[in-house]
């Protein structure tokens, strides 16, 4: 239909692949949310760990460099478990932030602005749809957590060899396990949070509730109960909790006190809360709420 | 023609209510009007069509596909004009209607293009790259409708498209959907409780009351079938008339003080009526040709509640 003729005439192109629908929830919000100055700051903020720890590995390896900048490699910390569960620690913390600012707009636009009839009227189910709304978080976590956390992996195997790798091959497992855990986790809730609420602000407000609040339940707890079971209420606890595990870290010589929860009850108050999250998802995205 | 929408005892439950009660019937008009008074199921039969809802019992089938089993590929093939404001605020009318091109299976230059293309035909191409939050209640009307039909669907469900609307941007809104349906490449489902919308625009009505369907009717076929109907305002005593006209094989009814309405029958002409109406000494102080209008049929189908008309 050209411009000039403003009559009406059917569309006769080619149309996409039916799995390829939910792709454009995604390629859409991208360009949404890259036109936020405070998100781009912050999301380039998010470099600038895995910058550093690259610069160390680096100067790990090379001599000449150590001795221009007049370092000895035993002042360097050592490139090992611990120095990448610092860095998944950082990153980790980071992600949160860029949850909080991204998390609250993924789902609730669509619901202030009552779109969801147009989005599920369309070839595209209600679970793509999640999914394509899921992927956002997702895919902008992944590019701060797990990518460059392998590829800080694959640069010190690079430099230090085989043997190392095959010691240490479990801690890509780890990076990758903890960080993909920690990223289902912010992004079913930001999905829930946006579900329920409506107001940007508000959903911001209520996800830092969500992971700070609790902290001094923790605390509550532990006390009245004489034990250390009060941080299966609070999802931060948990999550580092599982990645100090993952990272076969013994969380008794951090903390100091024992008998914490074991790491299997931490788990299954990760898989509850996913849970939770997809319940509300499934009652909330629908094209038209019934009314009781 | 092909059928485009079958009914096949379709009900519909919803929050334990029933909503949709048995609807049986096969629709194939290029227009289809679907009437009702509020809270008749109109808008539920659509999202039901739709998919949004399942059917309690009974099924239906949209160009001979089943909802039950077929809602993806179904959806495909139609366009959705919402009742209610339905449209992402932030962003502009052509992103939008992009947006919603894709989803439907446009590839991406392609649904720019169509975007462009529909908001010029519907007539918001100026004020294309404004954010629809920022638009007129009669401008997002045209949104909706732009981006119902950028995907090039085979079937577009217009559910109250004039709400809100001021005269001149109703009649543009009818214009466009005359427009739509004589393309003859698209059906349209237009659902509104405006009976002069859907006269204007549809050739097939439907008219639902308390989730029941009471009258399906094709209004073309009704209008040239009622050609013969006579409406006369007289004076005089009828009695005498009346029994003149039943000896000239006329049906007729008396439709108020001194009106009547007659259908010619058996050869009779309106010179015999008046040849009748001098010999009882009645007066016809008027007389019109009518049709029964669709107004006609929609009061008596709210009269006769139970189906029948």
């Amino acid at each position: 239909m050209a411009v000039y003729e403003h009559t009406y005439k059917p569309y006769s192109g080619e149309m996409t692949a039916d799995w390829s629908r939910a792709l454009v929830i995604p390629r859409h919000m991208f360009g949404a949310i890259f036109q936020s100055k405070l998100f781009v700051g912050l999301f380039a903020f998010c470099y600038l760990c895995p910058l550093v720890m690259a610069v160390l590995i680096y100067l790990h390896h090379n001599l000449n460099a150590l001795k221009i900048l007049n370092l000895d490699v035993s002042n360097l910390v050592a490139i090992d478990g611990a120095f990448f569960l610092s860095y998944c620690r950082f990153q980790f913390a980071m992600s949160f932030l860029l949850t909080v600012i991204v998390g609250p707009i993924l789902i609730s636009q669509d619901l202030s602005n009552n779109a969801l009839p147009l989005y599920l009227a369309r070839p595209l189910s209600r679970a793509e749809y999640v999914l394509g709304k899921s992927s956002v978080l997702g895919f902008l976590l992944s590019l701060i957590t797990w990518i460059p956390g392998l590829l800080l992996f694959g640069l010190q195997c690079s430099l230090e060899g085989w043997s190392w790798l095959a010691k240490n091959i479990w801690i890509a497992g780890s990076i990758l396990t903890a960080s993909l855990v920690r990223i289902a986790i912010l992004t079913l809730l930001a999905m829930a949070v946006s579900a329920f609420i409506k107001r940007r602000i508000a959903a911001s407000a209520v996800l830092f509730a969500i992971f700070i609040m609790p902290q001094p339940m923790v605390l509550v707890i532990d006390q009245l109960f004489r034990t250390n079971w009060g941080s299966i209420v609070s999802l931060t606890q948990v999550m580092g909790d599982v990645t100090f595990s993952l990272f076969r870290v013994d969380r008794d010589d951090i903390f100091g006190f024992g008998s914490l929860p074991p790491v299997a009850v931490e788990w299954s108050v990760l898989i509850i809360t996913a849970a939770a999250c997809l319940l509300v998802l499934s009652s909330k995205i629908r094209a038209y709420e019934v009314s009781r | 023609m092909e059928t485009v929408i079958g009914l096949n005892q379709l009900s519909v439950n919803l929050a334990g209510r029933p909503i949709l009660k048995g609807l049986q019937c096969e629709l194939r008009g290029r227009a289809i009007g679907l009437l009702g008074p509020n809270g008749a199921g109109k808008t539920t039969l659509i999202h039901t069509l739709l998919g949004f809802y399942p059917p309690s019992s009974g099924t239906a089938f949209l160009f001979g596909k089943d909802i039950r089993s077929g809602a993806r590929q179904m959806r495909a093939l139609v366009g959705y004009m919402p009742e209610r404001d339905s449209f992402i605020a932030e962003m502009t009318c052509v992103h939008f209607v992009r947006y919603m091109a894709e989803l439907s299976g446009v590839p991406p230059q392609a649904a720019l293009e169509r975007a462009h293309e529909s908001l010029f035909y519907v007539g918001l191409g100026e004020a294309r790259y404004r954010k629809l939050g920022t638009y007129s209640l009669g401008m997002k009307q045209l949104a909706k409708l732009a981006q119902a039909i950028a995907h090039g669907p085979k079937l577009i469900f217009l559910d109250e498209p004039t709400n809100g609307l001021d005269p001149p941007a109703r009649l543009r809104m009818l214009e466009l959907i005359r427009q739509i349906r004589d393309s003859g490449s698209v059906q349209i489902v237009l659902s509104s409780h405006l009976l002069r919308d859907v006269e204007e625009c549809c050739e097939e009505i439907m008219i639902l009351k308390d989730g029941k369907l009471v009258v399906y009717c094709n209004l073309e076929e009704e209008r040239k079938a009622n050609r013969k109907f006579l409406e006369m305002e007289t004076q005089g005593d009828l009695n005498g008339f009346v029994e003149a006209i039943n000896a000239l094989g006329c049906e007729h009814a008396i439709t108020g003080r001194g009106r009547i309405k007659i259908v010619l029958q058996n050869g009779a002409r309106v010179r015999d009526l008046y040849k009748v109406a001098g010999a009882s000494s009645v007066q016809i102080r008027s007389l019109n040709y009518k049709r029964d209008s669709l107004e006609d049929i929609f009061i008596k189908a709210m009269e006769n509640g139970d189906g029948g008309l």
